[in-house]
């Protein structure tokens, strides 16, 4: 399961790099977004999926049945964080356009007149 | 009290003054402030009985135990002379900046909280016997000279000479640092105090030279010696209560604070002696022949300052002589330091003063410029009073102050032809002749600063203001400095005894047990000796040059700017600026997608790079969990929806297609055990995509127009590379373990010691709490950040007025 | 935002209470089961979101006047107060304490000073989401 779910990493990585590398504001958001799930999948795939019982004690468990709880709560931060960013993003983004009157990443350069 | 904690009196004091500004603006700031430096003079004055006998404090605070750093307040001779002239000097500048700043006009509370910051910046440099603690203020010495520099920003002589100030006395505390660290390295120690007691051992050392050369740079930078005085007379666009305070009276002599503290410990080298007392006094020959060259007021004092921490340096460089000739403190060897720091107490008073009324005279004529002054004694005749106090005793006259010390310093530099050791039985001749060239300039410019200002042809049309005589308030610190300065010059014996003497002891601690050691007798006539027949000399000869003086002014126009260290100043900065600029344009193209680029691809590399150099790729096939239906699905859909998100054109789809993404790793997450991060994403999820279309209106459609098939080639083979890398990442990361997972420990211990059952909650409010707060923190500062940009923002109008 | 969709509107409210309920409870469960601060805020602020969906901002801003800045900061001031309060007790920074108790109604109850810092979390959870869909709501 876990070459698998390398795989599916690995290919959501490279969509959200494409995405991001792209001129048009708005596949850039998307692609953020993206990569922060490839994120997410590669922390609960590191821990291993081997685990048959959810982090939470019951009786008549033993440690080594339990899945990892370590990746869990790593990933628990990162979705509330990465939810946070790309709202962030979002109004960046919107903001941006409304301001400029373009979403083309290359007519984004800001100027040369700096003092 | 505890020492340390005064010296942080004043930072506290400045806490207090934008709240005192802005509720009681109809009194003026500076009266408040005004009551610490007071305070702590009245406080400091009375350790002066104690310290006077040859008694020292000490006061402790631990700051950083690991590393060994802490505050040290040691307040023995030297510093605690060096403590009154901060407390005593900065009562009367701020005195008379209550009726320099106008308290409408100006903003008092930015000048008085980094004014009381410097205050206390001062006295920890002074103070401390830790290095650390010592590099530290001084280094917010710089910054808050730095800050009183620009006070006036919008002004762009005001910036510059800031940033210059900066940048010199910056580069000079670095390379100081430097040499704290290699002594420290040398002695095991960041104490002064045992630094000095082991001075013998470290002059073997290989270190040693290196560290007095980079100790020195720190010194000279700060005090204006040469080359590095170009600093001082372009700081001299802060506003003048700080010239008078900071670059005169106070910071300026940081350096020769340092030079004195750390005589007993480099004396023994002859460099030391050499480059104190050479460039000591070639930066005072120097400046004051360039001093006659400046039309500005305050240029004039700037350079003479310059010139006269040269001469006080050069005393200091001639009294690590002492150290070694046997019974020194029989011969005139022993006259150099009691100069030195007569010397600057006499400077503090007379030049305060001469400070001081500059500031007068711009305030109530509107100019400082020399040659569109003149004439203003009969107008200004109180002013004009304390003005040529001041010269006189600048130009070593009697009866002032200056002109004991003046040939004090003399007497100094005669005693050289005592000394024999490091080729000084040849040289030694040198000191007097370019002392005595130095007085004679000192003598000219000093008549040239008060005459030219107050005497010769009152001239109203060249001035913006009608000129009158300034309010009392102003007055009242320069004629209490002048009568000081006469004052000392009928009891300069008391002055030995309370401040001079205990300030000797400290710096040859190798002569004098304590300070009633010290056998000085100051006294006005000694007789016919050779100073006496080289100061008639300064004031014949000067007198007859000054007389002159219109006659060869003009030759200083000779002088090309083309070599001058202003210009090598401004040279190197262009080409620094220059230089990195054209560097960093090369790759900043200003076009994210390069950035991301650059980042990925060296990220890609470096991982790559990491994984084969070290062996490290490889799968573990054993450990692996099986494969089931469902997560095929799941997984199936996932793929499916992101290639929907690569290929879709309308804005809708790949929203609703990230969306699809999102859910799909939720039930993939409740698959592999994960009941809170199902949970959690679920609900992020459908927020998320709640918040993309409640934007939706204001985003942009989705256009690929302008990407060619080349651009997006080069971006398909990037995100190749990274996804390939994340694969193999993943991988490899799953197949070995270096370390056991700390997830053992949070298993057992759940229940036992953090009174929970859902681990990754523990985990999350206990474990690790902190990683939460910071995010919860992180949380906090998107929504505002968020709020930022869509609640404040300015119209068209105000926008482009801000940039201006 | 416009609506008038009566079905919507009778549904969520009974929806919302069942998902306030809810996410009361997974926020109290969750130190022994799944839940906890964060899910229990979000799920909290997605009430408030239906609640915007089917009526308008406006009405709802009426009904629940809410500082959501202010929430957070809240959240973030007993986050930290949690935090340092261990420091009183001379321990390290953000040790947390528990005992078990017998309370009348709810029987045999743990009480933990991690459920403060939860609360902590919760409130800045749902102050900042909240923060974010209003501004973003009202933007015109």
């Amino acid at each position: 399961m876990e070459i698998v779910m390398s795989v599916a990493i690995g290919l959501l990585f490279m969509a959200a790099v494409y995405l991001m590398l792209s001129k048009s504001l708005i596949r850039i958001i998307i692609g953020t977004g993206l990569l922060s799930h490839g994120a997410h999948l590669l922390l609960l795939t590191m821990g291993g999926l081997g685990g048959t019982a959810p982090p939470v004690v019951a009786d008549g468990v033993s440690a080594a049945e339990y899945a990892d709880p370590l990746p869990q709560a790593l990933i628990l931060t990162a979705i509330v964080i990465s939810f946070a960013v790309t709202s962030f993003f979002l109004v960046l983004a919107y903001r941006a356009y409304q301001e400029l009157g373009t979403d083309n990443m290359e007519l984004l350069r800001g100027t040369e007149d700096y003092e | 009290m505890s020492l340390v904690f005064l010296i942080f009196i004043p930072i506290l004091a400045a806490l207090f003054i934008p709240l005192l500004f802005k509720r009681l603006g109809q009194i003026h700031t500076g009266w408040f402030v005004l009551l610490v430096p007071a305070a702590l003079f009245l406080y400091y004055a009375t350790r002066l009985p104690s310290v006077m006998e040859g008694g020292t404090y000490v006061s402790e605070l631990s700051w950083i135990p690991s590393l060994d750093i802490a505050f040290v307040a040691y307040l023995d001779g030297l510093s605690l002379l060096f403590t009154l002239l901060i407390t005593g000097i900065g009562a009367l500048v701020v005195l008379y900046s209550i009726f320099y700043l106008d308290k409408h006009r100006e903003q008092l509370h930015n000048f008085y909280v980094y004014l009381l910051i410097f205050m206390s910046a001062m006295l920890g440099v002074v103070q401390s016997d830790h290095l650390i603690t010592l590099y530290l203020f001084w280094e917010l010495t710089s910054i808050s000279s730095f800050l009183l520099i620009a006070y006036w920003y919008t002004r762009d002589r005001s910036r510059f000479g800031a940033l210059k100030s900066m940048m010199i006395t910056v580069f000079g505390g670095l390379m100081m640092l430097g040499g704290f660290v290699l002594l420290s390295i040398m002695g095991g120690t960041y104490s002064i105090r045992e630094l000095i007691a082991q001075a013998p051992e470290l002059a073997q050392h290989d270190f040693f030279i290196w560290a007095l050369v980079l100790v020195l740079l720190g010194a000279f930078t700060k005090s204006a010696q040469f080359p590095f005085y170009i600093w001082l007379p372009d700081a001299m666009e802060a506003p003048t209560p700080v010239s008078a305070y900071l670059h005169s009276a106070t910071m300026v002599k940081a350096g020769i604070y340092l030079v004195a503290r750390l005589t007993p410990v480099f004396a023994l080298s002859e460099v030391w002696m050499w480059l104190v007392a050479g460039v000591g006094l070639f930066t005072m020959v120097w400046a004051s022949f360039f001093a006659l060259k400046q039309t500005d007021l305050k240029g004039i004092l700037a350079f003479s300052t310059v010139s006269q921490l040269g001469l006080i340096m050069s005393l200091l460089g001639v009294a690590a002589a002492a150290y070694h000739v046997e019974g020194a403190a029989d011969t005139y060897l022993k006259y150099a330091a009691f100069a030195a720091i007569f010397h600057l107490i006499n400077h503090a008073t007379f030049k305060g003063s001469l400070f001081m009324i500059a500031g007068i005279v711009d305030h109530e004529t509107g100019t400082r410029d020399i040659r569109k002054l003149g004439g203003l004694m009969s107008l200004m005749p109180v002013s004009f009073t304390v003005a040529l106090i001041g010269s006189l005793s600048m130009a070593g006259l009697p009866p002032f102050n200056g002109f004991l010390s003046k040939e004090m310093f003399l007497t100094a530099m005669l005693s050289l032809q005592e000394f024999n050791m490091f080729s000084m039985d040849v040289w030694w001749v040198l000191f007097p002749i370019i002392a005595w060239v130095g007085s004679v300039f000192t003598f000219i410019y000093s008549l040239y600063f008060v005459f030219h200002t107050f005497a010769g042809k009152h001239q109203p049309e060249q001035l913006p203001k009608q000129a009158h005589e300034a309010p009392i308030g102003m007055l009242i610190s320069p004629v209490f400095l002048a009568a000081l300065v006469v004052m000392i010059f009928f009891i300069p014996n008391l002055i030995g005894d309370w401040l001079v003497k205990p300030a000797v002891a400290a710096i040859q601690p190798f002569l004098y047990d304590s300070p009633q050691n010290v056998d000085i007798h100051v006294s006005a006539w000694h007789g016919f000796n050779t100073e006496l027949f080289m100061t008639l000399g300064i004031f014949a000869i000067g007198g007859l040059m000054f007389w002159t003086l219109r006659k060869w002014q003009h030759l200083y126009d000779l002088y090309p700017d083309a070599i001058s260290l202003n210009r090598l100043y401004d040279e190197m900065m262009l080409l620094s600026g220059g230089g990195a600029n054209r560097f960093s344009r090369i790759y900043m193209t200003g076009f994210i997608r390069s950035y991301l680029v650059y980042m990925f691809s060296f990220m890609t590399f470096i991982v790559l790079l990491t994984l084969f150099l070290n062996e490290a790729f490889q799968i573990d096939f054993s450990n692996l969990a099986p494969i089931g239906v469902y997560e095929i699905v799941i997984l199936l859909a996932l793929v499916g929806a992101t290639l929907t998100i690569l290929g879709s054109k309308s804005r809708l789809t790949a929203i609703i297609a990230l969306g699809a993404v999102g859910y799909s790793i939720a039930l993939l997450f409740v698959i592999f055990r994960a009941p809170d991060l199902a949970l959690t994403q679920l609900v992020i999820e459908t927020i998320s995509v709640a918040l993309f279309l409640l934007a939706f209106y204001h985003l942009p459609q989705i256009s690929r127009k302008e990407e060619r098939m080349k651009f997006r080639f080069g971006n398909a083979l990037v995100a190749l590379a990274v996804g390939v890398t994340m694969t193999l990442v993943a991988l490899s990361a799953h197949s070995q373990k270096a370390l056991p997972s700390i997830s053992e420990f949070y298993k057992e211990t759940v229940y036992s010691e953090a009174g929970g059952g859902n681990i990754v909650n523990v985990i999350l409010v206990d474990y690790r709490g902190f990683d939460t707060l910071f995010e919860i923190a992180v949380l906090g500062i998107a929504g505002i950040g968020i709020i930022t940009m869509i609640r404040l923002r300015l119209t068209k109008k105000e926008g482009q007025h801000e940039n201006k | 935002m416009r609506t008038n969709d009566v079905m919507l509107q009778t549904a969520t409210k009974v929806v919302t209470f069942i998902i306030l309920m809810f996410a009361v409870h997974i926020f109290f469960a969750g130190h022994y089961t799944p839940g906890g601060g964060f899910v229990g805020g979000l799920l909290t602020a997605s009430a408030i979101v239906l609640l915007m969906l089917a009526f308008d901002i406006p009405t709802i801003k009426k009904i629940l006047p809410i500082n959501y800045v202010v929430l957070t900061a809240v959240g973030l001031l007993i986050a930290i107060a949690t935090a340092s309060a261990s420091i009183i007790f001379d321990v390290p920074f953000f040790t947390h304490a528990y005992d078990y108790f017998d309370l009348p109604l709810f029987g045999k109850t743990s009480l933990h000073s991690a459920l403060l810092f939860d609360i902590g979390v919760y409130l800045v959870v749902v102050g900042v989401t909240m923060t974010i869909i209003q501004t973003i709501g009202e933007d015109e």
